[in-house]
């Protein structure tokens, strides 16, 4: 069957989920980043590419970063943007997802950039839409936020350069989280020889092995040596669930301090996708700390949605 | 085809004689990528120009990218000086229907206003589509119709020209 986001010239027609996307595609998408980000520090930060295409940004589901940096990505390729915040809207008067679509696609809609709290959700858009709708899924359940891995591996290609020689963990919540789940498939599509997931065995996924990854519930241990560390963030409703005694303990055992920073490379960088807590899964000393790159990632999250949204909106429709 | 092409070295000297004259400590030199920044490169380096080079990767900027999408190999422009108020040579290789240019030129504005743009190309080959002129030229180059004129550099850095089927 084919990939559900390439094209029959196996071009790139959705960002549904990195799980499945040829290298080659994920190399273009960081390097027309890179032409982005000198964009971004010119006088006018714009170029023409989407001018007169409407992007539409249905949150059905709360995001403040990903939906601004999506927004900002659109405007400065001149689209118009409209945000649309589901939750608060038609779904609530009962109509269903694919409903939404049809009519927002009856405004003339060029792309939808989508949220959901379900998984699969930007797929089966993608499957409803004519072809020349394109829709980047910006997050959908436990599944997958693929512009999220790829600016996280732009990030780490602009401070390690070759994936090549990384050691890379991943640390806390996997089991809830499509962020590690989607950077995960960029780091071993790209070439990392040395991906670690750190965390307790209730916040790993049964089978997490088969991703290409080793697991280490140790925390000095798993960081021992690593170039890059990725803290996820630890939600708040698991945090009173059943499957972590407390916050606290969680931070004695999982939280980024300076000591265990130490375990890493002296040169290692900390990232994080926010929003952070910190004090329990990192220190504040760590995230202010000159290791962390969690603000430049935000930064370079906007041209890795550019180079998303210029790769798939041009072209013959 | 076997249609005689001129020496791109003896081109790229014309070009730089015309040149000479007219550029001053504060004139800004400009290269098209790739071809347009490989002469821009040699003119920057033989005429002395004190203001570090630029480079423009107009991919954003084509007018065919609702038809044909975005170019495979983006690569950053670079323009490393400020350009408002300022005289720019903009360099490219070939000349041919102006839309490369047009590109260029809207591309610069997003930067500033610069005092005066003038256009050095090392071979103009006719078919203008656009009402653009090159100010400074190596040599008209006839070409026949549906073939696309090449620049290549060798590894010791000399430049040639080449013909390939396909405007």
């Amino acid at each position: 069957m084919r990939n559900p986001q390439l094209n029959e010239k196996g071009e790139l027609q959705h960002l549904l989920a990195i799980e499945g996307l040829p290298r080659e595609i994920i190399v273009r998408i960081l390097d027309t980043a890179a032409s982005f980000v000198g964009v971004t520090e010119r006088e006018v930060k714009k170029v023409p590419l989407l001018r007169g295409k409407s992007v539409f940004n249905l949150f059905f589901e709360p995001s403040t970063r990903t939906r601004t940096t999506f927004e900002i990505a659109a405007k400065r390729l001149s689209a118009d943007v409209i945000n649309l915040n589901i939750a608060t809207s038609s779904q609530t008067k009962g109509e269903t997802l694919l409903d939404t679509i049809d009519n927002l696609a009856a405004m003339h809609a060029d792309m939808f950039v989508v949220r959901h709290g379900t998984s699969g959700a930007a797929h089966l858009i993608a499957r409803h839409v004519a072809p020349h709708h394109h829709v980047i899924n910006a997050g959908d359940g436990r599944h997958a936020h693929p512009t999220q891995g790829l600016l996280d591996a732009y990030t780490i290609r602009h401070y390690k350069r070759d994936f090549a020689r990384l050691a890379v963990a991943v640390v806390g919540d996997i089991l809830h989280s499509r962020v590690a789940r989607s950077l995960i498939h960029a780091l071993t599509t790209l070439g990392s020889p040395d991906v670690r997931v750190i965390g307790p065995q209730t916040l790993l996924p049964t089978g997490v092995e088969s991703l290409g990854v080793r697991v280490f519930h140790d925390m000095l241990r798993g960081l021992r040596d690593v170039d890059v560390i990725v803290m996820l963030r630890l939600q708040n409703e698991r945090m009173k669930g059943p499957l972590l005694p407390s916050a606290q303990e969680f931070f004695k055992c999982y939280g980024l301090t300076a000591e265990k920073l130490a375990a890493a490379k002296p040169d290692a960088i900390v990232m994080h996708p926010g929003p952070m807590n910190r004090g329990v899964e990192i220190d504040s000393t760590v995230a202010d700390g000159r290791q962390a790159v969690i603000l430049p990632q935000v930064t370079f999250g906007i041209a890795v949605r550019m180079a998303v949204m210029s790769i798939l909106g041009g072209g013959a429709t | 085809m076997s249609v005689a092409l001129p020496d791109a070295e003896r081109l790229y000297d014309a070009l730089a004689r015309e040149l000479r004259p007219i550029v001053t400590p504060a004139t800004g030199m400009i290269g098209i990528q790739t071809g347009g920044a490989w002469v821009a490169e040699r003119l920057h380096r033989d005429l002395g120009l004190a203001i570090p080079l630029g480079t423009l990767n107009i991919s954003f900027y084509r007018d065919d990218y609702a038809s044909s999408g975005l170019h495979a190999n983006v690569r950053p422009s670079q323009i490393p000086f400020d350009v408002n108020g300022r005289r720019i040579v903009l360099v490219d290789d070939v000349l041919f229907t102006g839309r490369t240019v047009r590109g260029a030129m809207n591309e610069l504005f997003d930067y500033g206003r610069p005092e005066s743009i003038s256009l050095a190309v090392l071979a103009d080959r006719g078919g203008r589509e656009l009402p653009i002129a090159a100010q400074f030229v190596g040599a008209t180059v006839a070409v026949p119709p549906g073939a696309k004129l090449d620049l290549r550099r060798d590894d010791a850095g000399r430049l040639s020209l080449h013909l390939e089927a396909g405007g």
